[in-house]
């Protein structure tokens, strides 16, 4: 139904999973690889443990918090259900085992199962990364290629100063910017809401652009001039002149022999900088008032319902932690040299 | 093709700094990396013209927020019905009861919100909020991290390991979900203030403390430490006297950007309704404030005037930050 951004959302989760098997399956083999893993359970147990105690670090009691309204009568199905009667540790061992069947508790203020509105949002929200980090990326790699060919002349001194301002600008600002000039006063874009893919595709891009926008451009700046920094060491290598040397083309030099070489830090970049994107959705999801997860926390947030922040909170972090480790992994497969390095410092 | 030199290898130290994290980063790293990188190493020992405007500016900015009370403005919560627009509640048309919000208008250089606060005085008692939430967060995570930092860094082995995996741990949870959940839940047992500098101190921990341990090992391992020891020097004598100093530089540098970091995230989350009380001004409640005249199309300078203090103190840190790196990094210097 709501087709393909969702679906490579779902995609890249899977591929996630499955990576994070394959990595386990050959961590295993060795000693190194099972130390990582331990690591990496213990990571997870403190993560959830974390997201878990946010319940009972708010202040008073947490039943009553969720449903200020209710009878004492009322509430101790509540408590039941939260499992507040029994002691702290089990309540972490139930929460935990619910969450990772799916069960993410309840919002008392609807009453609704919080895992149906995760559900919803979630494909909003991988929406959302997925195109800004397309967005970055597709406008990032050409600047940074023709700044590095460039180097030193005003084209590259201009972008490296723009770059650096645009470093400093928050993404809320980025869009406020963005929706004041191109969405109230050209009209061009909606200033709010969303519309899903399947509604309407066109709509869609429309509402998302702004967004996207917003959280690509600190992206693009950082991306360009990693790629470019690498880009220009590659370019002083043997195999360049003698790639000019035979006679090939600039453009042919520069997208097939040049970049591939010099994006291994970018990928790395980009692929660590999830998190970073999945904070700043947050906020840009607020401005906008996409109903992705940011919002959903948000709205969990101001009206108190701490269950549904556990699992928020939860279900970011341990797919953040999967997807860092994931990277990982896969560098350690790809670059026997991380392979090496490791084996010898273990 | 371009035959110059390359300009010093950010890439290479990127690539370093990426491993010696351990490639598990987050947002504040990636965008410390993404700073840091491609930064031209000064070679003039002068403070350039860029520098010296970040420098004034943080100066000017830091004085104002001092002097806020003597200063010839308007009280932080002092409104003027010259500046007021009326607001029908609940309702999403605003309806002028008269006067304006425009900026050079009756003596309100910067205009005023729709709250009829003159904007000027908003912003400088807005700096107390911002820039105290800031270095007061970023002198916190120094203090936490730079000491476990330093002790990683300096004993290795078992105790490294330990703080390693701690740093790691925190690195887990995107800093800004971090820092609003905790916000979230802390709020109504302390004062907001405090509870806000305590959740960005520690989003700011383990990043300070990762760059910390990350340049003791490199500075452990020289000459004159061995010295120290040989000549019967403490470790404790060693790790603040030896290493500490020289490390020093690159903590700074990073803190700079933490401070420019920390203030960003304070913004966003007065956006998002869980930062400072209305009554606390602050950059980011500026921009709360103004945000429906913007989305409205009614005006959008009460917007732009938060986003421009944002902007110009985040660059200036940034700036300042990278300025001190290029100084005073060893791997940049010719030694």
């Amino acid at each position: 139904m709501d087709a393909l951004a969702t679906l490579l959302g779902y995609l890249l989760i899977v591929v996630v999973v499955l990576g994070v098997l394959a990595v386990l399956a050959l961590a295993v083999g060795t000693r190194a690889g099972r130390r990582k893993l331990l690591q990496l359970v213990v990571v997870l147990l403190v993560v959830t443990f974390f997201s878990f105690s946010l319940l009972h670090l708010t202040p008073g009691d947490p039943a009553r918090t969720q449903k200020p309204f209710a009878t004492e009568e009322q509430l101790k199905p509540i408590r039941e259900e939260i499992g507040l009667n029994e002691p702290f540790l089990v309540q972490y061992k139930d929460w935990l085992f619910n969450f990772v069947q799916g069960d993410f508790g309840r919002d008392y203020s609807t009453n609704l199962p919080v895992q149906d509105s995760i559900g919803k949002q979630l494909g909003v929200s991988l929406q959302l990364i997925f195109y800004a980090q397309f967005l970055a990326l597709a406008l990032a790699i050409p600047l940074g290629i023709f700044a590095a060919y460039k180097a030193g002349t005003w084209f590259d001194k201009s972008a490296n100063s723009i770059a650096f301002g645009a470093i400093a600008i928050p993404p809320f600002v980025v869009a406020f910017v963005l929706i004041f000039y191109l969405a109230v006063q050209l009209g061009w874009f909606p200033t709010q809401q969303y519309v899903a893919f399947g509604t309407d595709p066109a709509e869609h891009f429309k509402h998302m652009f702004l967004p996207a926008l917003s959280l690509a451009v600190a992206q693009i700046a950082i991306y360009m001039r990693l790629l470019r920094s690498d880009m220009i060491q590659t370019l002083q290598e043997d195999f360049i002149t003698m790639a000019k040397a035979k006679g090939l083309t600039n453009r042919r030099i520069l997208w097939r022999h040049a970049l591939r070489p010099s994006s291994f830090t970018l990928l790395t970049a980009a692929a660590l900088n999830f998190g970073a994107l999945i904070g700043g959705a947050v906020v840009i999801e607020f401005v906008f008032q996409l109903p992705g997860m940011g919002l959903g926390l948000i709205q969990s947030v101001s009206t108190r319902q701490y269950t549904a922040v556990q699992a928020y909170v939860a279900l970011i972090a341990v797919a953040f932690v999967l997807f860092n480790a994931f990277v990982d992994g896969v560098y350690s497969v790809l670059d026997p040299r991380i392979r090496h390095a490791r084996a010898a410092a273990a | 093709m371009p035959e110059q030199q390359p300009p010093e290898s950010a890439g290479t130290a990127l690539a370093d700094d990426l491993e010696t994290t351990g490639l598990v980063a987050d947002a504040f790293t990636v965008e410390v990396a993404g700073v840091t990188a491609g930064v031209q190493p000064a070679r003039k020992k002068r403070l350039g013209i860029g520098a010296w405007l970040a420098i004034v500016w943080l100066v000017g900015l830091i004085l104002a927020a001092v002097a806020a009370p003597i200063l010839p403005i308007a009280g932080a919560n002092e409104t003027f019905t010259s500046i007021q627009r009326a607001q029908a509640p609940f309702s999403t048309i605003t309806t002028t009861g008269g006067g304006t919000t425009t900026p050079f208008a009756e003596g309100h250089v910067l205009g005023g919100d729709r709250n009829g606060h003159d904007l000027l005085s908003r912003a400088i008692y807005g700096a107390r909020n911002s820039l105290i939430v800031g270095f007061g967060a970023i002198a916190f995570g120094i203090l936490v991290g730079g000491t476990l930092g330093l002790i990683g860094g300096y004993y290795r082995g078992r105790i490294d390991a330990v703080i390693v995996g701690f740093l790691d741990i925190m690195l887990a949870i995107p800093a800004l979900v971090l820092a609003l959940s905790l916000t979230a839940v802390l709020r109504g047992r302390v004062d907001d203030l405090w509870i806000l500098v305590i959740a960005l101190a520690i989003i700011s921990v383990p990043v300070l403390g990762r760059i910390t341990r990350a340049n003791t090992l490199v500075w452990s391992e020289r000459e004159f430490v061995t010295a120290a020891r040989a000549q019967g020097a403490k470790n404790w004598r060693i790790m603040t006297r030896e290493v500490l100093p020289n490390v020093l530089p690159a903590m700074f540098s990073i803190a700079l950007l933490g401070v420019a970091v920390v203030i960003s995230a304070e913004a966003a989350l007065r956006l998002l309704g869980i930062g400072l009380s209305i009554t606390d001004p602050s950059w980011g409640g500026i921009i709360n404030d103004g945000r429906d005249f913007l989305t409205q199309g009614i005006t959008a300078h009460v917007v732009f005037v938060g986003s421009a203090f944002i902007f110009l103190t985040i660059l200036a840190l940034n700036y300042l930050a990278d300025v001190v790196r290029a100084r005073f990094d060893v791997r940049e210097a010719a030694i």
